[in-house]
């Protein structure tokens, strides 16, 4: 990347050091259901104490993926290194690596105390330590005052942090989750996401986990991989994927976006900066210097996103160099944001979004009306993929 | 105002009253038409004598103007009579072990069944269910029969032995006539009101809770006692309760293929009805035979409430 994107939270990033070794790698791993291929050969590293998203829509192989890692499918090809060994072969049951379930998988007939010990009881330790670790389990999640209720007797959100304490209580060397935050609430979720964070941070596990929640993926990865027919399309930090998306498919995945397709008319380059590329899309003429490499002629998409777009009633000065004209056909007032969808004169739509900043009720544009949309050259992206 | 709204809604909920009353009574008739008089009926003979008379016992009831005298000839004689000959307790004894074993071999041989039932495609589990249920289309009897002419000592099953060199030509399989074919007999005829509830118990499994155990450190074959195995008791139980009762106070299964030292209750039974027209004596051992039924029941009631 050309430009350092927003603050790296904890400096963090083991993937960016050639020396590193991965604590997971994924080599050429290719998974066949009959005629389906779930997985198609994916090469992936995981780094030691990072906590990793394996994001995309249902039927995308992320969750086969994680089975694999597991132990519950095997790779039809390839294979899975963890700490360099090849775990192929080795059974779930001696895996380092315990899983939290979707479905969270308690065992009803057993209190949450038992639920908890269980894992540990399959070690064989001594029963004193069983309890103290239990105990300690029960204190992270909150959940002291429910040791001895069964999982029936419990909310959802009580059910989730039970599982999140049975898979945890072996300190498994990774943790898998799989679309853990699924059945809770929104305001629940989000409380969870950074419950979680803390937990993995304290803890220093690796965590893997699945989901197609998007915003659960920002808020709480080192790193995502945006997955879809069992390929990967991008690995890189939240921030990466969402300002630098490498991809129609990853920026459309991806938080809202315009895109607009078109041709590279020219390309001006200056010593010691990106090239400026000016592109026509069946009219509309933008300009955009974020470093693509494409040069004239080459078909390329234009993608910025409505938060980067400014909407104004006033024509903007001739100094402008992106700026598109058009009539308010939809607002979507969201509360925090307004999306503001512009129709060009061809029909076509661009929405831009703006902070409510105010709490004008009568806001100053309005539907029907005339307005100019303007950016600047590094607001938008070039996509040639 | 909320005078005038109570009367005004009173036909109605009267009327949803009475439907709802109606709809919990009915399984009661039922059960007071069909059971309860039944057995005040024979619990009444059991305290009568008998006597060569049309019905074959004394004192019939007459009205209740000589309640007071009716009354007064009823007596537990039949009951003192029951513990003073060893046999009938023999009877019983043989009976519930017979039972007890039965119901184990049903449990042995059912169980894997189930299991591989519920663990089969789902495509083929309702070609399985039907299979198993399948018996139910011939006659009771006549497959009892059918093992009749499979055990006894020309049977098929020595002719088969014979055939594949298992046994001698002049050898035969003395098993007809024993408990063992007894209790073949029970586990054949048995074998599906054990096998469906401890199915219906399996196929509800969530098949991710043995993922967790393995994911957790727990390999299959203790996975299967730690949580296939609990999680299936309320079918052990509906399954071993369902064999268990009815088996105790069979006849035709130890009556054809039972020796005649093959005690049990239920040919007693039979014997003093039909054999010795002893109604009173049958009727009292059939009141025994259902008081020691009842505990198994409660047992099994107290289950399903605990496991609900």
């Amino acid at each position: 990347m050309a430009k350092s994107l927003g603050p790296v939270k904890r400096k963090f990033s083991p993937w960016t050091d050639p020396t590193a070794e991965p604590f997971i790698r994924f080599e050429n791993v290719t998974k066949r259901f009959g005629d389906f291929t779930a997985v198609n050969n994916l090469t992936l590293d995981i780094y030691e104490r990072e906590f990793f998203s394996l994001l995309g829509p249902s039927g995308c192989g992320k969750t086969t993926l994680m089975r694999m890692l597991a132990g519950f499918e095997e790779p039809t090809e390839g294979r899975i290194l963890l700490q360099g060994k090849d775990i192929s072969g080795v059974p779930p049951y001696r895996r380092p690596t315990n899983m939290m379930f979707q479905s969270y998988a308690l065992f009803p007939h057993m209190t949450v105390e038992k639920n908890i010990a269980f894992g540990l009881q399959q070690d064989n330790l001594p029963k004193a330590d069983i309890a103290k670790r239990v105990q300690e389990m029960l204190k992270l999640v909150k959940l002291e005052q429910f040791a001895k209720r069964k999982p029936a007797q419990l909310s959802g959100g009580q059910r989730q942090r039970v599982a999140l304490a049975r898979s945890l209580a072996k300190r498994p060397k990774v943790l898998l989750l799989d679309e853990p935050l699924g059945a809770l609430d929104k305001k629940l979720r989000e409380e969870t996401q950074f419950e979680l964070m803390d937990i993995q941070h304290t803890l220093g596990l690796t965590f893997l986990i699945v989901t197609h929640d998007q915003e659960e993926a920002m808020t709480v990865s080192d790193r995502i991989a945006v997955m879809d027919k069992g390929e990967i399309m991008q690995v890189a930090t939240p921030a990466e994927i969402y300002e630098a998306p490498n991809s129609r498919y990853v920026a459309d995945f991806i938080g809202d976006i315009n895109i607009l397709e078109g041709t590279v008319r020219h390309r001006e380059d200056a010593a010691g900066l990106p090239g400026v590329l000016r592109i026509d899309s069946d009219g509309l003429q933008v300009a955009v210097d974020t470093g693509s490499q494409a040069v004239a002629d080459d078909k390329v998409a234009f993608a910025i996103r409505p938060e980067k777009v400014r909407i104004s009633l006033d024509k903007p000065a001739e100094t402008a160099v992106n700026a598109l004209y058009g009539e308010v056909w939809d607002i979507g007032y969201l509360g925090d944001f307004s999306v503001f969808l512009v129709r060009m004169e061809d029909g076509r739509i661009v929405r831009a979004a703006q902070a409510n900043v105010s709490r004008l009720v009568d806001r100053p544009i309005t539907f029907g009306d005339m307005v100019w949309l303007t950016w600047s050259r590094d607001a938008g992206i070039v996509l040639t993929r | 105002m909320a005078s005038a709204s109570a009367t005004s809604a009173h036909p109605s909920a009267h009327r949803s009253h009475m439907a709802r009353w109606l709809v919990v009574a009915v399984p009661y008739l039922w059960l007071l038409l069909f059971f309860v008089a039944p057995f005040l009926i024979i619990f009444k003979i059991s305290l009568s004598d008998t006597a060569i008379a049309m019905p074959p016992y004394t004192p019939v009831f007459k009205g209740f103007d000589a309640f007071g005298d009716f009354a007064s000839k009823l007596d537990l004689e039949n009951y003192l009579f029951l513990t003073s000959d060893p046999l009938y307790i023999k009877a019983y004894l043989s009976s519930l072990r017979i039972a007890l074993i039965s119901t184990f071999l049903l449990l042995l041989i059912g169980y894997p069944m189930a299991l591989a039932m519920a663990r089969a495609p789902n495509s083929l589990r309702p070609t399985l269910v039907m299979l198993v249920i399948l018996p139910f289309w011939t006659s009771f009897l006549i497959r009892v029969y059918a093992w009749i002419g499979i055990l006894k000592p020309d049977g098929l099953l020595t002719l088969l032995l014979q055939a594949i060199g298992f046994m001698g030509p002049d050898d035969q399989v003395q098993i007809f006539r024993t408990d063992i074919a007894v209790f073949i007999g029970m586990v054949y005829s048995y074998l599906p009101f054990m096998v469906l509830p401890l199915y219906a118990a399996l196929e509800k499994m969530d098949a991710t809770l043995l993922e967790a155990a393995s994911d957790l450190g727990c390999p299959p074959w203790k996975a299967f006692w730690k949580i296939t195995f609990p999680l299936s008791l309320p079918g052990v139980i509906a399954g071993s309760m369902i064999c268990f009762i009815p088996i105790t106070g069979e006849f035709v299964i130890p009556d054809l293929l039972g020796g005649a030292d093959t005690l049990m209750i239920g040919k007693t039974l039979w014997t003093e009805f039909f054999g010795n027209r002893d109604w009173p004596l049958a009727s009292a051992v059939a009141v025994i035979l259902l008081i020691l039924l009842v505990v198994p029941i409660a047992i099994f009631q107290n289950q399903q409430k605990r496991v609900v």
